[in-house]
């Protein structure tokens, strides 16, 4: 049998190398606030740090397989809770809850009343379109299409704008299967 | 000639020396089946010529993937026909296979890196020696900003650890 999947990731969080809470915030801070210098449209920034996310994600999914002793990702509603509980743990040093389950089991939220992101920050008036945290949701993304889950994410609530936690919706596109990957002909 | 289960193998392949050394090659591939990197320790024998020789090991494991997945007597999951696509991690999988020659150790992770190695038959079991070799491409390769994902590997750094590891390899 598979070793039962961690439950939460603190043990791996006191483990790996840290940085310092404020330098990170700060740092991302002087990200976000570069790129609205460079792109100037709020939108194309909001694209940037999803992408930037996604790229930071299908990378990051190998250290978290290698450090959390995860061996299957096949369950949606299962992977879910381990990004909530584990991941965003390990990553961030806080944990996420998993709320608003579809019926169909392809859909929720994942809920995050603490983010080290956020500190510090106020959303100026000619920024409201800007999704802030939306390096995320890039990363979210990233990560599961590498364990072969599409899926499309967006923010209900962000803190930012007024609202009382953050809720990034995972929706489960679909789920690619393994394929042969060369062609008879080659 | 004998085939099968047989205590005494023959032709036997020279005796695992103390000085380490008993891993013959090791491949590391990516789910599209590129191959990430290829090292070679001991390998006195080549019939086919590199490119061939991956594709053939990367068809080997897919297949034998799939066969031991349909073969498993103890899920009662309807499986499908064999050759049926499958989500990556789903079904059992093999660890490793040996034959009277070498001994074939394999570890998928489900982000679908596919690593291999093999080593002389009487080796022991070799699981947690690549989990440690996942944890080794995370950090000189997954994190080197330089490289880009899904390419073949070339750092010289990564190289020279595994190297070592696998000299001490028992």
């Amino acid at each position: 049998m598979a070793p039962a999947v961690p439950r939460s990731g603190d043990a791996i969080f006191a483990n790996v190398e840290r940085v310092n809470a404020e330098l990170f915030t700060l740092t991302y801070g002087a990200i976000v606030r570069q790129l609205l210098t460079d792109l100037e449209e709020v939108e194309e920034v909001n694209k940037q740090l999803d992408q930037m996310g996604y790229n930071i994600g299908i990378r990051l999914i190998d250290e978290f397989l290698a450090k959390s002793n995860v061996t299957r990702c096949v369950d949606f509603r299962e992977t879910a809770e381990v990004i909530a509980k584990v991941g965003f743990k390990m990553f961030l040093g806080v944990t996420a809850s998993v709320t608003n389950w579809d019926n169909e089991g392809t859909c929720c939220s994942l809920i995050l009343e603490d983010n080290p992101l956020v500190d510090f920050v106020e959303l100026p008036d000619n920024c409201q379109g800007l999704y802030y945290c939306n390096i995320l949701s890039g990363v979210v993304r990233g990560a599961l299409e590498m364990v072969s889950m599409k899926t499309e994410i967006t923010w209900i609530r962000d803190m930012l704008r007024g609202d009382d936690a953050f809720e990034l919706q995972v929706k489960l596109l679909k789920q690619v299967p393994e394929e042969y990957p060369y062609k008879d002909d080659e | 000639m004998q085939f099968f289960g047989s205590s005494e193998i023959s032709p036997s392949p020279p005796v695992p020396t103390a000085s380490g050394n008993n891993a013959h090659m090791m491949y590391v591939f990516n789910r599209n089946g590129v191959c990430l990197l290829y090292r070679e320790w001991n390998r006195p024998l080549r019939t086919l010529d590199s490119n061939q020789d991956h594709k053939l090991m990367f068809g080997l494991l897919f297949s034998l993937k799939s066969l031991t997945a349909k073969m498993d007597p103890s899920s009662s999951v309807e499986k499908g026909n064999l050759g049926v696509p499958q989500l990556p991690g789903q079904g059992c999988s093999f660890h490793s296979f040996r034959t009277n020659t070498y001994k074939l150790s394999f570890m998928e992770s489900p982000s679908g890196i596919k690593i291999i190695l093999v080593t002389h038959p009487k080796a022991s079991d070799l699981r947690e020696s690549l989990k440690y070799i996942y944890n080794l491409y995370v950090e000189y390769v997954v994190k080197n900003p330089l490289y880009t994902p899904g390419t073949p590997i070339k750092s010289e750094l990564f190289n020279t650890t595994l190297d070592q590891y696998v000299r001490g390899l028992g």
